[in-house]
């Protein structure tokens, strides 16, 4: 083991966790909302919009987040529309996440009971605040666990970015591999930033799962 | 409509290439989730058990093997093990090894929880009937677990599937490297065939795991009566 390859490669190794993280947070947060607006148009069961829903959940569960990539980065510039490889990862990392955000929180709305939502009618609120005040606390206290799966699911998901050509985490490793040879440390560092990453996320949904329990109605 | 090069895929042998290419991947995905399967049994009653040291060891690789990403464990299969113990494994057999470690890993924590579901008192009234612990397991434990495993075994399945295509990244020609070696070898008389060529195994892809979901569906239902 070369200690001062591993040390004077841990900026490198930062630099690509950045990168990571930072095309990581904005694909989730976008899946949030399509994941959103998906078990929204589900619930209400808006005619349309509903069937287009259906079909994008499961054309993008059924495939994999590196044929999606792939399709975006060297099919669509082949019809006119050229994206940055960060864009495409941002577009498929979202295109992924989003179906599976809207399968938590689908499960999460069909857990508050029907009467919930006809006694807050009844008593005067609006469809806005029924979902507002009624349904959406106690249907998001519901789907936390897999909101928390996925997000982790999402930045696992992360590491196909480098084939399309973004110096990611497994990008630097296969580098440093190919340059110097220095196959155990590369790998080590990379393990070890997985873990720095995704250790403390797990560990904090677990904490969290445990809290949330208690939210829900009459339990 | 702008030219999508979908002819290339009917030149030559171009789509049974594909197909065959395709086939690789399932065959890997099936062979793990078999082996899987099998070893995801072992681990699940092994983790239901009371020793120690046993609990802390399959949970230590579980939370491991889980929270890595899956490039990552083939990265240190296909090059780690062959720089650090010189053991050199094909990308096939190298992806194989992963698929079931991390299978395994995923199965034993079905197969613990499937467990755990079943009420306590089960176990205890079937002893008290007389009946040994494999009698307890085969007549009365394992019929009610495996109902309730079938679907998500599927499931495992499906993800296996779509894991397989990164196995594309460290050198296996399946469905995505032949695509690749056909839209290179096409470069000149059909330059847009990445968009059809890509545009096609997305739907292959489609195919396959849609199949395998609905089968996932329909074994959920015939569980539940």
């Amino acid at each position: 083991m070369d200690l001062l390859f591993l040390k004077t490669h841990i900026p490198m190794y930062l630099e690509a966790a950045k990168l990571t993280l930072n095309l990581a947070s904005w694909g989730i947060l976008l899946s949030f909302f399509i994941g959103l607006v998906c078990s929204l148009i589900e619930y209400y069961r808006i005619p349309v919009l509903r069937t287009i829903s259906r079909c994008y959940i499961e054309l993008s569960r059924n495939t994999p987040l590196l044929v999606q990539l792939f399709l975006l980065y060297f099919g669509l510039p082949k019809i006119g529309i050229a994206l940055s490889s960060q864009s495409c990862a941002i577009i498929g990392l979202t295109f992924l996440g989003g179906s599976y955000m809207a399968e938590a929180f689908r499960s999460g709305l069909e857990s508050v009971e029907k009467i919930q939502l006809e006694t807050g009618l009844s008593i005067g609120l609006s469809q806005k605040q029924v979902m507002g005040y009624v349904v959406l606390p106690q249907a998001l206290s519901v789907s936390i666990p897999a909101l928390c799966a996925n997000v982790i699911f999402l930045i696992k998901e992360t590491s196909v970015f480098s084939a399309v050509a973004l110096a990611d985490l497994m990008f630097v490793a296969k580098d440093l591999i190919g340059l110097y040879y220095k196959t155990n440390e590369a790998l080590l560092l990379l393990v070890i930033s997985y873990l720095i990453i995704l250790l403390p996320i797990s560990l904090f949904a677990s904490y969290l799962e445990r809290r949330l329990r208690y939210a829900g109605f009459g339990t | 409509m702008p030219d999508l090069g979908l002819n290339v895929l009917f030149e030559g042998s171009n789509f049974l290439r594909l197909l065959l290419g395709l086939w690789v991947t399932v065959k890997i995905s099936l062979l793990s989730v078999s082996l899987s399967i099998i070893l995801g049994f072992f681990l699940g009653i092994l983790m239901t058990g009371k020793h120690p040291l046993i609990r802390i060891l399959s949970t230590l690789y579980l939370e491991f093997v889980r929270i890595m990403p899956q490039l990552v464990l083939l990265f240190l299969v296909y090059f780690g093990l062959t720089k650090a113990f010189h053991v050199n494994l094909s990308g096939t057999a190298s992806a194989i090894l992963v698929f079931v470690l991390w299978g395994t890993a995923e199965m034993g924590d079905l197969v613990r929880s499937a467990l755990i579901s079943i009420p306590k008192h089960q176990y205890e009234s079937a002893s008290a009937l007389g009946m040994t612990t494999p009698q307890v397991y085969r007549y009365i434990i394992a019929p009610q677990t495996l109902r309730r495993l079938l679907p998500l075994a599927i499931n495992l399945t499906t993800r296996m599937i779509k894991t397989t295509s990164l196995v594309a990244l460290i050198g296996v020609v399946e469905v995505l490297k032949v695509g690749q070696q056909i839209i290179e070898a096409n470069r000149f008389h059909a330059p847009t065939a990445a968009m059809g060529i890509y545009g096609t195994i997305f739907l292959l892809y489609f195919l396959v795991c849609f199949l395998f979901s609905r089968l996932a569906k329909q074994a959920e239902r015939y569980g539940k009566d």
